[in-house]
Formats: C-alpha cells, structure tokens, sequence
C-alpha cells in the first residue's frame, strides 16, 4: 500500500505539492481579479480597447488616463496590498496566538490602529512643526503603526500566561480594547473641524475608495515589508503550534520571534488601516479556508493568505462599487457579510472538539 | 556527559528543587524516579531551560542556555508530557517539524520522518490528523518526532541526547515495553537517554542508572540494582515495595505490596 502510493503520487500527509499547486491557481486567481477590477467601474471605460490602444502606440484618451491610471489602478493596487496584509496579518496573529479566532480586526488591533491614525488627524497639528515635518505624510500611518502594536501588545499581555493563551480573555481584551479606542476616538470626533471630521468618516467605515498614488506610495512598502518579514517566521509558527517550550526544543527563538511577529502585524495592520480604515474579517477567513485545503504549514499558508486575501479584497471592493453603482457600499459592509458567517461556522465546528 | 551542579528552582517563594546536581553520561538510560512533587519534571525542565534555575549545566562541556536555540536543537530533543497541538498538522508534518529541526529539508526530512514513524509503529499513520489520534498515539508521534530531530545517536560535535518527560505514561503495556527499548537502543548507539519515570518495573528492567528523588533533593543516585532497593523505596514512597530477583538473565522484579488488603487478597487467590 505504501510503496503503491509512493509511487503513483505525493507521500500521505506531505501537502507541499498541494500547497503549491494552490500558490499557482491563486495567482491565476489574483490576475483574474485584478482584470476585473480595472475593467468595473461606473464610468464607461473599456478595459480591452484601452490596452488595444496602448498596445498599438495610439495612446490612451484623457478618461480613460484619468479613470485607469488615477481612480482604478491605485484603487486596485491598494486593494491588493491591503487583502494581503490583513490576510498575513490574520495568519500570523493567529500562529502566535495559537487559535485560529485571532484577528486583529477582531481582538481591538485595528481598532487600536484606527484610534492611532484619528488621533493623528485631528491632534496632528499639536506636534511640534519640527517633529511634523519630519514625520510629513507618514504621520498618519506611523501613528496607526504605534496604535496596532500598543493594541497587540497588550492583548498578548493580558491574554498570555506561562506561553499559554485564554481565548476567552484574549476576545473578551479585543472587545475592551475595541471598546475603549471607540471611546477615546469619540471623544475625538467632539475636537475635530468639519474637514478632519469627513477624514474620519472614512475611518469609521472602511473603504478602497481614498486611495491614491502618493497615500500608497507610503502604505505601500510598509505592508510589502512587514509581509516579507513574516517569510521569517514561518518555521517558527510552525514549531509554535506544539507550544511555547517545544518550538524552542526545535531551536526556534521563540522571545525574537514572538516580538518580530507583532511588530509585523502591527505594520502590516496599522499601515491597511492608514490607508483603507476598519475592514474586517479577511484575516479570519482567507487563514481558515487554507488551513482547510492545504494544511496550517505556514510556509505555504503565508504567501497563500497574501494571494487569496489580495483576491479577495479586490473581490469584494468590486462587489461594493457595483451593487449599488453609480453609489458605492462601504467595503467592510461586504467583508463583514462574507465574513462573519464563516467565522460563526468555525465556532460550531469546533465546539466540543476543543475548548475555547 | 549531562552534568548539573547545584540545581535550585523556585515556584513563586516555594523552593522546590534544593540545590540537587545530577550527572549523565552518553551510552546509558539514566532515569529519574521520585514520589509525585518530589520535583522530578522540575529537574528536567531545569536541564532543559524550560523553568529558571540557578546553578552550572554543562551539556558534553557547554552550557546550554548559551549555545543558540538551533545550536542546542540539533545536540538534544526534549519530550514534553503532554503536548497540545494548535492547528491540524497530519501525523507527518508534525514529526518533520523535528527532521528540519536538524536541519533535513524537503524530500529528506520527509523520508526521515516516515522512518521515525515506522520505529514508534506508526507507519501507515503518516496521512491522519494529529488532533484525531488517541492519547497513546499521539505520545508515539511526539515521540517520533523527537527522534527525528536527533535521528543519529551520535552527531559531529559529540553524543545525542533525548530528554523525556513521563515517556510510556499514556501507553499500553506493549507500547511501553517498545518505547523503552528504543531508548534504550538509543543509549546502545552511543546517545543519553534521560527520562523522568513513575514505573518502577520499567526503571529496574531499562535504567542504567537511576537517580532518586525525595522532596526536592536527591535521595539515591547510581547504578539501577543499587538505588532500587526494598528498604530505601519504602522509606522514600511511604509505602512496601519488595524487590526480587529472577530470571535468566537476572532481573530485578519490583513488586508494590498492599499492607492493609495484602490479607484479603490473599484469601481471594486462595478461596
């Protein structure tokens, strides 16, 4: 049995090959998307004659310069950095939390990150004109950037005792955090002018529909970053998941480790939110149906999570704009519709088999 | 050579192991026995860095809390007791963690973590969900995967060392007998075996030497026929335990001897 099976395919229980087979079909995915992405949209540009045009050296009309090159193209890169960022995000988090329901969405990390960037809208003119000019225009991401990772940090205090985590206190110290970054970001709104006032609107809601070059050119690379830092730490997630003491057994450095991956998804995190605000639940289902097509190993789970969730978000921004066209739905509305029944499937199927 | 000097561990303001030291050497079992809390899985997660603890620890003459994690990970696999895993990672995929943790990547890390499989009987295992196993089988795969971490016995830089906390606790009495001698091949080929135990039938017929624990501190240690003796075992566990010797070769018999019903019993095997 064993010797037919090793010869006529994968060794059982190895899903190295699915894993990458499943890389490859989620790129073709991601092209997909991104066509589609580019082609929608309530003008009435078309996709296939623009690049005919360009092709044949007959350059692009203004509208269709205007509507490919300054609304959909950064509309759709965004989408894409920010799926796979929130993805990685999820999947890492959830790693290091050991528990599949960690999001940072979910446990008061994007609502940290949230808090950070409006604080930073509306208190920003505080700083010292030194200390803003330094900072210019990444002001807004850096302060999501520290909101996320104050906001990790101590959940994974409150929740981590002796290496182990209580899901119940990690949920129940997500909802306070989230609790509390929407207190003081009320608080906020009563100190905002009307324009910082409509900026944080954006936040409250979550959406592609801000998105520029010049914002992107700041978010952009943060999130690439702290993406290609988690490469780093997928051998260690996976000794992870047997523990604390055994990851370090299997000569993982699980202190360096641990630290690295918040500050990733602190950036990654805090920088989507910099540019697209709350968007929930990519993290928890794009990590969950991987897991269950091609194994938790997070050296294919990882770069898989990016490309899904980068599909998936541009998926779903397509969804958004064409629902309701020419109007266009918040984004998170759409996420949260796709997302919050899958993770109300995981709760049921894993009721009774392991404890929350 | 395992060498501890001078081992105290504290738990909050509670002193739990008194300054106890330990040495083992390459080629042999060397098990640890004691009453429970008499801080036996405390000296070995003492050694193994898993609790704070002062004092000097020289494995084969360096220190390990000094050598780098992957350092350290490719001279001595430690099984924990009980190990909860987050994610479900099949039987393979979790005892090739151990393969790569010794540095075997792709096709030979999954051959070598087919082999440790197959040595802890578990071939044909390799495609099932970890979460879905019994107690007993998933010991063995832990099992199996820290002998694929330091699969040969002995490596370049000196002796391999397994670390085993409770090995044979959640098993049947064949598994036990198996997961024994495997460590004891272990030690045959040149490795150190250090195990904590509670089975003293097991201890007597696999130990080679047997370090014996007392609330905290060392209460015999040295050659197995020496320390598993009828009076010190009755002083230390507080109960009769006769020690006998039979067979051909000669083995050591440990036999618990209920004291209050040792009467009723015997009226019922000889009604």
């Amino acid at each position: 049995m064993v010797a037919l099976s090793e010869a006529t395919g994968p060794v059982a229980g190895d899903r190295r090959l699915r894993a990458r087979r499943a890389t490859l079909a989620l790129g073709g995915l991601v092209l997909v998307a991104a066509w589609a992405a580019l082609a929608t949209g309530a003008a009435g540009v078309s996709l296939p004659q623009a690049l005919g045009r360009l092709v044949t050296g007959a350059g692009l009309t203004l509208q269709e310069q205007v509507v490919l090159w300054e609304i959909r193209l950064p509309r759709l890169v965004t989408g894409l950095c920010v799926g796979a960022a929130l993805a990685v995000s999820g999947a890492v988090m959830q790693g290091l939390f050991r528990n599949p329901l960690a999001d940072p969405g979910l446990v008061g990390v994007g609502a940290g990150a949230g808090l950070g960037a409006v604080t930073a809208i509306v208190l920003g003119g505080l700083l010292p004109p030194a200390l803003a000019a330094l900072a210019g225009i990444y002001t807004v991401p850096i302060a999501a950037f520290l909101g996320g990772w104050a906001a990790t940090l101590i959940l994974y205090r409150v929740s981590t005792r002796a290496g182990r985590t209580s899901v119940a206190t990690m949920l129940l110290a997500g909802i306070a955090l989230g609790a509390l970054a929407g207190a003081v970001t009320g608080l906020l709104v009563y100190a905002a002018d009307d324009q910082q006032l409509r900026d944080l609107t954006f936040w409250g809601l979550g959406s592609l529909a801000g998105a520029s070059w010049p914002k992107l050119a700041v978010a952009a690379p943060v999130m690439l970053l702290a993406m290609a830092g988690t490469l780093w730490l997928a051998r260690g997630l996976n000794g992870l998941a047997l523990g604390e003491a055994a990851a370090a057994h299997l000569g993982v450095p699980v202190q360096r480790m641990k630290n690295l991956a918040i500050l990733a998804v602190a950036a990654a995190t805090g920088a989507a939110v910099a540019v697209s605000g709350g968007i929930g639940f990519i993290g928890i289902v794009v990590p969950h149906l991987l897991r269950l097509a091609t194994g938790p190993d997070h050296r294919y789970l990882l770069p898989n999570a990016a490309l899904l969730g980068a599909a998936l978000l541009v998926g779903a921004d397509i969804v958004a704009r064409s629902v309701i066209a020419p109007a266009e739905l918040p984004i998170g509305i759409v996420t949260a519709l796709m997302g919050a029944p899958v993770f109300l499937w995981i709760l049921l199927r894993r009721r009774g088999v392991v404890d929350l | 050579m395992l060498e501890a000097h001078d081992i105290t561990v504290h738990l909050g303001k509670r002193r739990i192991l008194h300054g106890l030291s330990l040495a083992a050497a390459p080629g042999e079992v060397t098990v640890i026995l004691g009453p429970n809390g008499s801080g036996k899985t405390t000296l070995l997660r003492a050694v193994t860095g898993d609790v704070p603890a002062g004092g000097r620890i020289a494995l084969d003459g360096a220190d390990p809390r000094r050598l780098r994690p992957w350092e350290l990970a490719r001279r001595r696999a430690v099984l924990a007791q009980f190990a909860r895993l987050a994610f479900p990672f099949t039987v393979l995929e979790v005892v090739r963690l151990g393969a790569e943790a010794a540095g075997e990547i792709g096709a030979a890390a999954a051959a070598r973590a087919r082999a440790a499989l197959a040595r802890v009987d578990l071939a044909g295992y390799e495609g099932r969900l970890y979460q879905e196993l019994s107690g007993g089988e998933q010991a063995r795969v832990q099992l199996a995967r820290a002998l694929a971490q330091v699969w040969e016995p002995k490596g370049p830089e000196g002796p391999r060392w397994l670390f085993l906390d409770e090995p044979v606790a959640s098993l049947d009495v064949a598994h036990q007998l198996q997961v024994m001698e495997i460590a004891a091949d272990y030690a045959r080929q040149g490795g150190g075996v250090i195990a904590v135990m509670h089975d003293l039938t097991l201890t007597a017929l696999f130990a080679d030497r047997v370090v014996l624990l007392e609330a905290g501190r060392v209460a015999a240690e040295g050659p197995t026929a020496e320390v598993i003796r009828a009076d010190r075992l009755a002083r230390v566990y507080g109960c009769r335990i006769d020690v006998t010797t039979a067979g051909d070769p000669p083995r050591l018999i440990v036999t618990p001897v209920p004291e209050r019903r040792g009467a009723a019993a015997g009226a019922r095997a000889g009604g």
